[in-house]
């Protein structure tokens, strides 16, 4: 009691409030129920959880709600998304079909949703009824930018402080209020996300309709809808994209690559300024980024032999790139048997992510893009010692407090990722397994980055399921810390903040 | 016409001194001893007091004032004396600011504040220092006819090739005129057998793009400026910088306060800003001040400025623009190696009395501390001018007045001989101060 007594988090409001977004986590559950009852599979896993995550919702929200506190925020976006995890893997545990019925599985599957990650453990696709895939693509979903949006919908209309929340939530992401109520701009964000998903249904529904994906339900355009604009990747087919037609794989790519676009860009977009998205110099590094990995791909997988059509040759490499890039984590090719060159593309395409302020994941080309003006700076400065030169983006000049964060930010991820891929390895050696070197980065590399797919065993027709349940459990903590980024999660764990 | 000024200092009482001739003038100041020097040295009337208070300014007659011009060194006092004396009577107020930022606003609703003219020095002196530093070896300049005319005053060095030159030789130029020689304080007025001598001062007036030919043409081996350095990152400093990074070039800016420093460099995208002391000789060379085209010495202190100029020019700046916050020192400044010296409180006098004078002009500039001008004039139906050619005009004016560029429409017509000009051109004349009156009468 006395040690709770000196704490001065408000652990009540935090739960508290939990309590209430787990609540309005029903509806998603209610309505995936009802694609069971369509499909005539069963209920039971869907409502049950519903059921539970209401009364749960209720008995938190019950609890003394008082201010809402920068570290009251920060405890309440790390508890949420763990929360919602825990949630997530209900329905996978009841319906206790294949690789998804053990707890830890369970979890995996849930948490690589809810990150948006995309690592699957699920080996048997035909396994799992379409009301436990749609929840998977449905988490993704949720995870992409809707927690976000509901977290601050919901908290706005009880009048507690969205802002602090967003604050805590984007970090460095660039969410410029585009209203003077959040509210009104989470909406906003909410409706452009809930706008461009539409319109990949629609697109591939339309590819369908003229013949030239035949392959297309619209269970399969709504699925992927859900994971490839949120830049997450689960799909219900076991080839991933693989299973669809070339002019659905060409459809695709613009989805993901407009999911990893800043949001504030896509709505000045869709105010007719297109020439907002020009003077954005994130958005120009971040093609220049998606280009140049694919320009270096197609080269390699060219002098490689793999592909002889030219088409191919550039739908694969831009596919791949545009997917592992923006952290989503589809494929339409096993890129296992690629050349060693090629890979290695993708592999470093794992650090870059998508702009800052969307639903993508990893590093973030704004992180990147600061480290190199900086870079640019330290240069200049040689030369010119008295220089004092600010870092600007897009004219603004950028603090030199958001300069030290990036660095420490990239630093952190760096170390993270290395001790990561250290675990992997002794893990497996203490389990028996076989795990490569790179092997063991890649999956290092797509689970803390949270972009799913990685090489060899994990590769985009592989999966999870094989790692050793100490590895697995640290995958769960890693992609929960990559997508709330590091630095909540190292602010909860300093001394600091627990003391006055 | 019954002037009113506010602020006796070196801006006020220059102003005061170049009306009295013509106007019944009163000065009021704060300062017992500004105002007791004024009653001695010039025919005005001068009156101690708060420029600011409305019972002063009744005092000093402002309700029978034709124009209120408010010239203290204090930007608020300024702005509050042309508001009061707005409350009280119908004059024109002209008020001095430094900062721009007043500026801004008042352009936006022109008359804001009660001020109907305000002329702001900083950015005044920051706009000469530019277009001095885009012209080797010009001393002043000034544009006519909405820029389509440009008046330079330019000092002709003893290597140039145009030294020894008749002005038929060194004429080369279509849209070019050259309208007056000054040589040791004399004003001759050229024809086409007149010698130029090194060390004279041409003013020449044309077309913006034949004054730069010419001035290439007077120093052929300075390319126009690429490099400039500009000393102190004040008002002045950052207006300057400004100005230069809108006609596209990356100026360096040294400044001392760190704090100001960043600022600058938050402020200027394109301007590289130096955290240093300009007269450290390790920053100078570290940072090849010598090589730069182009020194400004903007700093607050004279001293400081003279002290950082002299020593860029040792280390090799060709040229060096140095701001002067003493107007007396302007000649002690140009005579022991600064090219150019620009005094804020001057340039700010003279805008404000060609402002007073161009009320029967439209636009006027002063040569050589009032030696001659050059006027622009729209020309009416009763100028002498008006359907004839220059050549018949000839007889009816004055020596002393060369006729420099006339504009008609957007176009730029340079005056010959047979020109003939007609109603509604805008004239550009330059005029020596002895025969001013008579010349404004008949054009």
């Amino acid at each position: 009691m006395s040690l709770v007594g000196e704490l001065r988090v408000d652990w009540a409001t935090s739960l508290s409030l939990v309590g209430t977004v787990l609540k309005a986590l029903t509806a998603p559950l209610v309505g995936t129920a009802l694609v069971a009852l369509w499909y005539g599979e069963p209920l039971v896993p869907f409502l049950a959880t519903a059921a539970l995550t209401l009364g749960a919702g209720i008995a938190l929200e019950r609890l003394d709600r008082g201010d809402l506190g920068l570290r009251e925020g920060f405890l309440m976006v790390a508890l949420t998304w763990l929360a919602i995890a825990v949630v997530g893997a209900v329905p996978f545990l009841v319906a206790g079909e294949g690789s998804l019925a053990s707890p830890v599985n369970a979890l995996f599957e849930s948490t690589s949703g809810i990150t948006t990650t995309g690592a699957t453990v699920v080996s048997d696709f035909d396994a799992h009824g379409r009301s436990v895939h749609l929840w998977r693509s449905l988490l993704q979903w949720m995870g992409g930018l809707g927690i976000l949006v509901i977290a601050v919908a919901v908290l706005s209309q009880l009048s507690i402080g969205g802002a602090q929340l967003m604050e805590t939530e984007s970090q460095t992401q660039d969410v410029n209020k585009l209203t003077p109520s959040i509210e009104a701009t989470a909406r906003l964000l909410g409706w452009l996300y809930a706008g461009l998903t539409g319109l990949m249904v629609a697109t591939w529904l339309a590819i369908g309709a003229v013949g030239l994906g035949p392959e297309v339900t619209l269970y399969d355009a709504v699925a992927h809808a859900f994971t490839a604009v949120s830049t997450a990747g689960f799909s219900p087919r076991a080839e991933s994209l693989g299973a669809f037609s070339p002019a659905v794989q060409w459809a695709t790519i613009p989805f993901m690559f407009l999911g990893a676009t800043n949001f504030v860009l896509l709505y000045h977009l869709t105010q007719g300024n297109p020439s907002r998205l020009g003077e954005s110099d994130e958005f120009r590094f971040y093609l220049a980024v998606v280009l140049g990995l694919t320009g270096l791909t197609a080269g390699f997988l060219v002098a490689s032999g793999e592909f002889t059509r030219i088409e191919r040759v550039i739908r694969h490499s831009l596919f791949q790139v545009v997917s592992i890039l923006t952290t989503t984590g589809y494929a339409t090719v096993d890129f296992n048997g690629w050349s060693p060159a090629a890979k290695h593309m993708l592999f470093l395409a794992m650090f870059s992510g998508g702009m800052a302020g969307s639903t993508t994941c990893s590093i973030k080309t704004l992180r990147w893009l600061v480290v190199v003006k900086s870079f640019r700076r330290d240069l200049f400065r040689e030369i010119h010692p008295d220089a004092i030169r600010p870092v600007r983006l897009t004219g603004e000049v950028v603090d030199e407090d958001v300069v030290r964060d990036v660095y420490a930010y990239v630093l952190l991820s760096g170390i993270i990722f290395v001790l990561l891929t250290v675990f992997v390895v002794t893990d497996a050696a203490r389990a028996g397994e076989q795990v490569g070197e790179f092997e063991a980065m890649g999956a290092s590399a797509a689970t803390f980055l949270n972009i799913g797919p990685a090489f060899g065993d994990a590769g985009p027709y592989g999966d999870y399921a094989w790692f050793p349940a100490t590895t697995k459990v640290a995958f769960i903590v890693l992609m929960w810390v990559g997508r709330i980024e590091i630095i909540p999660v190292l602010v909860l764990l300093t001394p600091a903040f627990w003391r006055s | 016409m019954r002037v009113v000024i506010v602020g006796a200092g070196e801006v006020g009482s220059t102003i005061a001194e170049s009306l009295a001739q013509s106007h019944d003038v009163v000065v009021i100041d704060i300062d017992s001893d500004r105002v007791e020097s004024l009653t001695y040295s010039l025919d005005v009337l001068p009156i101690e007091g708060d420029g600011s208070d409305i019972d002063t300014l009744e005092e000093a007659g402002v309700a029978d004032a034709d124009m209120v011009i408010a010239s203290t060194d204090d930007d608020e006092t300024n702005i509050v004396a042309c508001g009061a004396a707005n409350v009280v009577s119908d004059a024109f107020t002209i008020a001095r600011v430094k900062s721009p930022k007043y500026l801004t606003a008042w352009q936006r609703a022109r008359g804001a504040f009660g001020v109907d003219f305000m002329v702001c020095s900083d950015l005044l002196t920051a706009e000469a220092i530019v277009g001095l530093a885009g012209l080797p070896t010009a001393q002043d300049v000034d544009m006519f006819a909405d820029g389509l005319v440009q008046m330079t005053e330019f000092e002709i060095p003893a290597e140039s090739p145009v030294a020894d030159q008749t002005v038929a030789e060194a004429d080369r130029f279509d849209s070019l005129t050259f309208a007056a020689i000054i040589r040791d304080d004399e004003v001759v007025i050229p024809r086409g057998d007149t010698r130029i001598e090194a060390g004279d001062e041409v003013v020449a007036i044309g077309s913006p793009e034949s004054i730069r030919a010419f001035s290439s043409e007077i120093a052929p081996e300075e390319r126009g400026p690429e490099d400039v350095v500009i000393v102190g990152g004040g008002e002045i400093g950052y207006q300057t910088a400004r100005l230069l990074e809108e006609r596209g070039f990356s100026p360096r800016l040294v400044e001392q306060d760190e704090d100001r420093a960043r600022w600058l460099a938050e402020k200027l995208p394109s301007t590289t800003v130096l955290n240093s002391d300009a007269t450290d000789q390790d920053l100078l060379d570290r940072e090849n001040v010598g090589m730069a085209d182009v020194i400004v010495a903007a700093l607050e202190n004279d001293q400081q400025n003279l002290l950082a100029t002299l020593l860029a020019k040792r280390k090799g700046t060709d040229r060096a623009i140095t701001v002067v916050n003493t107007g007396d020192f302007t000649e002690l400044f140009e005579a022991v190696g600064v090219d150019v010296a620009v005094s804020p409180r001057k340039a700010t006098a003279e805008e404000i009395t060609r402002f007073t004078r161009a009320r029967r002009a439209e636009n006027v500039a002063i040569i050589e501390g009032d030696r001659a001008e050059v006027l622009e004039l729209e020309v009416d139906a009763d100028s002498v001018l008006v359907d004839r050619s220059i050549r018949d005009v000839a007889a009816d004016i004055p020596e002393g007045v060369v006729i420099g560029a006339i504009t008609r429409g957007d176009e730029h017509i340079t005056p010959r001989g047979d020109t003939i000009v007609r109603e509604g051109d805008h004239v550009v004349v330059f005029v020596d101060t002895e025969v001013l009156d008579e010349v404004t009468e008949k054009l």
